[in-house]
């Protein structure tokens, strides 16, 4: 590991954006990916002109975390609500924060019309493969053979289909702006992860339209796995099927 | 002489529908957000040409029409439509969404969360048949779910039903007004007759008080103050009934202060007619009828559906031989409401036509007739 990228992790600057100490349980993503955003928010100086729209699941309660203006808001709508708040406030900063079963179920017809408008608004996207907050049901990204409390013998595409792959569905569309999947496994990619997440506000800051960050995340609980475990689940598992690169990037297309 | 012209009063012909757009846009509206159905789609197509006539000036360098109407939005469906009203009330800014009944069906989940959370949003359900695809008659079947919550959790909306063009535009501002005043959802009930009626309107003159909404609003001015957030989520059981008995008392003030009637001709009556939006003028003309055939008949027209006016109401049922609800569906929805009102001090009879089908006067008269033979 580079001496670079640990110094990140360990130095840990206090987070202007980020207030106490999470509710997820250890070993989770969000916690680190909370870190990353807040740092993020920080170095734009942004947190004061941010409306940060929180979906329903484990990430329900990131108003208790982040030092800016809330709208907690029914599952899967995020994108329906961030388009009018984004409309109506043009010069503030629009966030939603969704899980997979959020903006990947329930929410799909809510993120392709947002993605199709080229909505201004940053969205950051965690896919953990399951749903957290209910227990561990069967998520649109669940793997195949991924064992879920209703899928108790696994995933089979015959009855459940494929894992939806969001990047390269809304990839299809024409307006979004930029589009990127990132990991939380190690060092590296957490550093990736909150470069491509400070890129996705910085697109919205600068007016080019929709971005959102795909964050493959890890949820040991869930997985019935150590957090090390988990991490090497996404690595070796996930990432496989959802493979971490750039699908779009218009920041110097005019 | 320029005096004179804008103090002239301008009566125009207009479709009740339209009313409720040009009622709306007077009212410093800032966001529309709807999805098309019939009855109702007059209300989406009128903003949309407000908005974009209004681009077209500025583009031109003229005053637009209405400076506060800053989106329109179509929407990919009656969700997104009530969530991005959720989104525009929660920073703040006036908005309204339009619908029909199925639509409005769709709304609820979104209307909860609004009630939850306490946000001024003003809603149009133009009600047409159901259950189900129904058809695009009018009905009234919408007052369950209106009047009752129709989503889920015990919340309630303000609704207010119109029963002429004059009054939707009217009572289109009202429910901007009451929406700020209570920080609460404000519904405008009709049946689709008032929507597609053409009648003379003269427009109220809006003032929009200025309410201040900094207070409280997710509008991303946070420097110098603490986080604003908009929620309906209290995961404490203590923390939950005390937000719930806070709304209780946001309701009982509603229910003492915004009850609003019509009384016409009840005082001395041996009958009173229940009935609200489009049926309640064929009442009226009942009563008439009624009367110059010697029968004392009176009308007691809801126009707020809640708060109801149970009070009244039970007034009614103290003196009168006999109460006749008439509605346009077939349960007798607002009935429910009158029986609960009337507390079985009086005989209550409901007369209903639905599918779109009206009430004829004669047949009004009939029931009349047949509950007076039974109260002599």
């Amino acid at each position: 590991m580079k001496k670079k990228n640990l110094e990140y992790i360990l130095k840990s600057p206090k987070v202007e954006a980020f207030q106490n100490k999470t509710h997820y349980c250890p070993g989770c993503g969000h916690g680190i990916l909370h870190k990353l955003l807040g740092d993020a928010m920080d170095e734009l100086g942004i947190k004061d002109i941010t409306i940060f729209i929180d979906s329903v699941g484990c990430s329900v309660f990131a108003y208790n975390y982040f030092d800016c203006d809330h709208i907690q808001v029914p599952h899967g709508r995020a994108p329906a609500v961030a388009t009018a708040v984004k409309r109506l406030r043009p010069d503030k900063i629009v966030i939603t924060y969704q899980g997979d079963g959020d903006l990947a179920a329930i929410g799909t017809a809510e993120i392709i019309h947002a993605a199709n408008r080229g909505e201004n608004i940053t969205i950051i996207f965690v896919n953990n493969a399951i749903y957290g907050m209910t227990g561990g049901q069967l998520a649109p990204t669940t793997l195949i053979k991924q064992k879920s409390t209703t899928t108790p013998r696994g995933r089979f595409a015959t009855e459940f289909g494929y894992p939806l792959k969001i990047c390269e569905m809304l990839n299809t569309l024409k307006a979004p702006a930029y589009l990127e999947r990132v990991a939380l496994y190690d060092p590296l990619h957490i550093k990736k992860a909150k470069e491509a997440v400070k890129k996705a506000l910085r697109m919205q800051i600068k007016g080019k339209g929709f971005s959102l960050v795909e964050v493959l995340s890890h949820c040991p609980t869930n997985w019935k796995m150590t957090p090390e475990e988990s991490m090497k689940f996404v690595k070796e598992k996930m990432e496989k099927y959802y493979p971490l690169k750039i699908f779009r990037d218009r920041e110097f297309k005019k | 002489m320029k005096k004179n012209l804008e103090n002239k009063i301008e009566k125009i012909l207009i479709k009740g529908n339209d009313a409720v757009v040009e009622a709306a846009l007077r009212s410093g509206l800032n966001g529309f957000f709807g999805y098309p159905i019939t009855p109702a789609s007059e209300i989406i197509e009128g903003f949309a040409k407000a908005y974009y006539e209004d681009l077209e000036r500025k583009k031109k360098g003229l005053k637009p029409k209405y400076p506060e109407f800053q989106v329109f939005l179509q929407m990919e469906s009656e969700i997104a439509s009530i969530n991005a009203a959720l989104g525009g009330a929660a920073t703040g800014k006036r908005v309204l969404t339009a619908s029909s009944s199925p639509g409005i069906s769709l709304k609820q989940e979104g209307i909860s969360y609004i009630a939850g959370c306490e946000l001024p949003v003003a809603i149009i359900d133009v009600m047409r048949g159901g259950p189900g695809l129904g058809n695009i008659a009018p009905e009234q079947g919408d007052y369950f779910q209106t009047v009752k919550g129709g989503g889920h959790g015990d919340y309630r909306l303000i609704t207010l039903a119109p029963n002429s063009v004059q009054e939707l535009a009217e009572f289109t501002c009202e429910i901007f007004e009451l929406a700020d005043k209570y920080r609460n959802p404000a519904v405008l009930l009709y049946d689709g007759y008032l929507g597609q009626m053409k009648e003379g309107v003269i427009f109220p003159k809006v003032k929009a008080k200025n309410y201040d909404r900094s207070s409280w609003a997710a509008d991303g001015n946070k420097k110098g103050r603490e986080k604003h957030i908009i929620t309906s989520i209290y995961i404490a059981p203590e923390d939950m009934e005390k937000h719930k008995l806070r709304l209780k008392r946001k309701y009982d003030l509603i229910e003492e202060k915004e009850v609003r009637f019509e009384n016409y001709k009840s005082d001395d009556a041996d009958i009173v007619i229940v009935a609200y939006g489009i049926v309640s003028r064929i009442a009226k003309d009942v009563v008439e009828k009624a009367r110059k055939e010697g029968i004392k008949v009176g009308l007691l027209r809801p126009i707020t559906l809640w708060p109801f006016p149970k009070k009244e109401i039970s007034q009614i049922a103290d003196n009168a031989k006999a109460i006749l609800t008439v509605e346009l569906n077939m349960l007798g929805q607002m009935n429910e409401d009158v029986l609960i009102s009337a507390n079985g001090k009086c005989p209550v009879e409901f007369y209903g036509r639905c599918g779109g089908v009206i009430p004829k006067e004669k047949e009004i008269l009939e029931k009349i007739l047949e509950i007076n033979r039974k109260v002599k």
